[in-house]
């Protein structure tokens, strides 16, 4: 692909841009950022404006937003499923989530973890709720770079730099990423959340442009759905006995909306607004970023419409990049370069957000349930965070490691197992917030119960997909291994608890107190 | 006799939320081409409408809370 001077050098303006905000973001409601709370949660002072802000950059991730229409460009229908996952999750953040927010406000709990290791006093049940959330967000900071690699080769960057006579490969990508690692280091959250504002800025003067702009080029949105092919425009209906994708479509918006939140990226960037009712309010506005993502979807439809697969110029980049290519494809068919710099821009910074906010998530994770609990549990704060600050440039380090040394395809069928895993963090977390009664080892054995059901029906796909048949009484039904893997573990939690709390006589171990959670 | 109204109103605003969640999983419902809007078959524009009333539905649970002075 050749290189367009205008569309690229407004991309590295904007890059630029932002890296000198989150070097500056330190000095944003300045606090002590050699403390964890500050460094790690930007002092739980984001008011709802800037949550409102954050958590769209947060869970709306870049890798989303190619992806996304991706699918939908290259299985109809299905790839729709991303809408109703939107509209499950708000409900959810607004009854469970200021629960959490508020217990840990009273007690100075920073990850989930924390929050279950004093709900049940349990070290091994608190290190395997940190655990699950630091494995299954690794490769999804990966997939990050994902998005970010496709913009930059879509541009015409080379990707390859010589540097003296030395050739460093995915020189662009160790660019982005050392700058991103440098900032997250100096300032925190505070960083990825005041380059949400920019990103979100550009994210949706971009869907705007695209939604009218589009259209308008390919003769409306009749013309668009009537060049989809009839069979994936819907979901094939149920045959007698068997539920078909139907209900794999229900179950995957189901359970991809209740393991979101517990993704520990979500839970920072939930801990870090300043009260309960501006997570209430947020859980009412962010819906916005929803609607988005669904016109975004609908770019996938645009892209089959204008028949960029099709075209000589883009061969390459679909070669490379298969159907994540299908936006950047249809942008640069559609725009003027100067407009392809700015949707590109949103994209690339897109993925700095929640790149950022995750491996702060990770390393909160890290320095708080594993270095304090077990390495050095006298660290002092400054200790503390900067044991956090190491880690989350490791963290990164990895991820860009994985995305350059492995095929993507690993990173994407970890991501895919990441969801599996987190959601059995739910019976701890969720449920744990609305009763002590469960058992801390049948808590445990029901993650574990959950964690290797999930990732066996998952590899009876070859890891290709994440939903598996379950057969009900001579009905198929084909269901999201998160949510079916779920269930058992929810069942072994409940029933292991009745069991071992009549055999055994525990202590009152919770040191949360009812009024913590009002 | 003040209190249990306003425990009723809360749980009502409460069962809302429940709502979307009837709306979004009955897939058979929506998985059809008409009634189409401006071109857009019903499976897309449904799902799309949903968003906002999945938003809208919040708000008396929202305001019941605020209300009730439960911060």
């Amino acid at each position: 692909m050749s290189m367009n001077p205008v569309a690229v050098t407004i991309f590295v303006v904007l890059f630029a841009f932002v890296t000198l905000l989150g070097f500056g973001a330190s000095r944003w409601r300045r606090g002590d950022l050699n403390h964890l709370h500050e460094w790690g949660l930007g002092g739980r002072r984001f008011g709802t404006i800037v949550t409102w802000f954050l958590l769209g950059g947060d869970l709306y991730t870049a890798y989303t937003f190619i992806a996304v229409p991706a699918l939908m460009f290259g299985a109809g229908a299905m790839g729709f499923f991303a809408v109703p996952y939107t509209v499950l999750v708000y409900p959810l953040m607004f009854a469970v989530f200021p629960r959490l927010w508020a217990v840990a406000h009273a007690k100075g709990y920073v990850t989930a973890a924390d929050f279950v290791r004093g709900r049940f006093g349990s070290h091994a049940l608190a290190l395997a709720v940190a655990g699950t959330g630091i494995v299954a967000t690794m490769p999804y900071i990966a997939l990050q770079l994902v998005g970010m690699e496709v913009v930059i080769a879509a541009l015409g960057i080379p990707m390859t730099l010589t540097i003296a006579g030395i050739a460093i490969p995915d020189a662009p990508l160790l660019v982005a990423f050392v700058v991103l690692a440098a900032y997250t280091y100096n300032s925190g959250l505070r960083a990825p959340a005041m380059i949400a504002v920019v990103k979100d800025a550009l994210l949706y003067i971009t869907v705007l442009a695209a939604i009218i702009i589009i259209p308008a080029e390919l003769g409306g949105y009749a013309k668009i759905f009537a060049s989809i092919d009839p069979k994936t425009l819907l979901l094939p209906p149920s045959q007698p006995g068997n539920f078909g994708p139907q209900s794999a479509y229900a179950t995957l918006g189901l359970g991809s909306a209740l393991a979101l939140l517990l993704y520990p990226h979500s839970v920072t960037g939930l801990l870090s607004s300043s009260s309960r009712q501006s997570i209430k309010r947020n859980a009412v506005f962010l819906p916005a970023y929803s609607f988005a993502l669904g016109l975004i979807a609908l770019l996938g439809y645009m892209a089959v419409a204008a028949g960029v697969k099709a075209m000589p110029e883009f061969a390459d980049g679909f070669k490379t990049f298969g159907n994540n290519f299908a936006v950047p494809a249809l942008f640069l068919h559609s725009f003027p370069a100067w407009f392809v710099g700015i949707a590109f821009a949103a994209i690339a910074i897109g993925a700095l957000v929640p790149a950022a906010i995750m491996s702060i998530a990770c390393a909160n994770l890290f320095t708080r349930n594993i270095y304090k609990e077990y390495i050095n549990p006298a660290a002092s704060h400054e200790r503390e965070c900067s044991v956090a600050k190491i880690v989350s440039l490791v963290v990164k380090i990895g991820a860009l490691f994985f995305i350059i040394e492995l095929p993507t395809q690993y990173a994407i069928q970890l991501q895919l197992l990441g969801g599996i895993w987190i959601i059995q963090t739910l019976p701890s977390v969720i449920l744990g917030l609305y009763t002590r009664k469960l058992h801390p080892m049948a808590l445990l054995i029901g993650w574990a119960g959950g964690i290797g059901a999930g990732t066996w029906m998952a590899a009876q796909s070859g890891f290709k997909t994440s939903t598996y048949a379950l057969n009900i009484f001579g009905t198929v039904l084909p269901c999201y291994a998160a949510l079916s893997s779920l269930i058992l573990n929810i069942a072994l939690a409940i029933v292991l608890s009745i069991a071992f709390n009549l055999v055994t006589q525990r202590p009152r171990v919770d040191a949360t107190l009812a009024e913590d959670y009002g | 006799m003040d209190k249990p109204a306003k425990k009723r109103g809360f749980r009502l605003s409460t069962l809302l939320l429940l709502v979307p969640y009837a709306a979004m999983l009955w897939v058979p419902y929506y998985n059809r081409i008409e009634p189409e809007l401006a071109g857009i078959p019903f499976f897309y524009w449904y799902q799309l409408l949903w968003i906002v009333i999945g938003a809208a539905i919040l708000l008396p649970a929202w305001l019941a809370g605020s209300r009730s002075g439960a911060s």
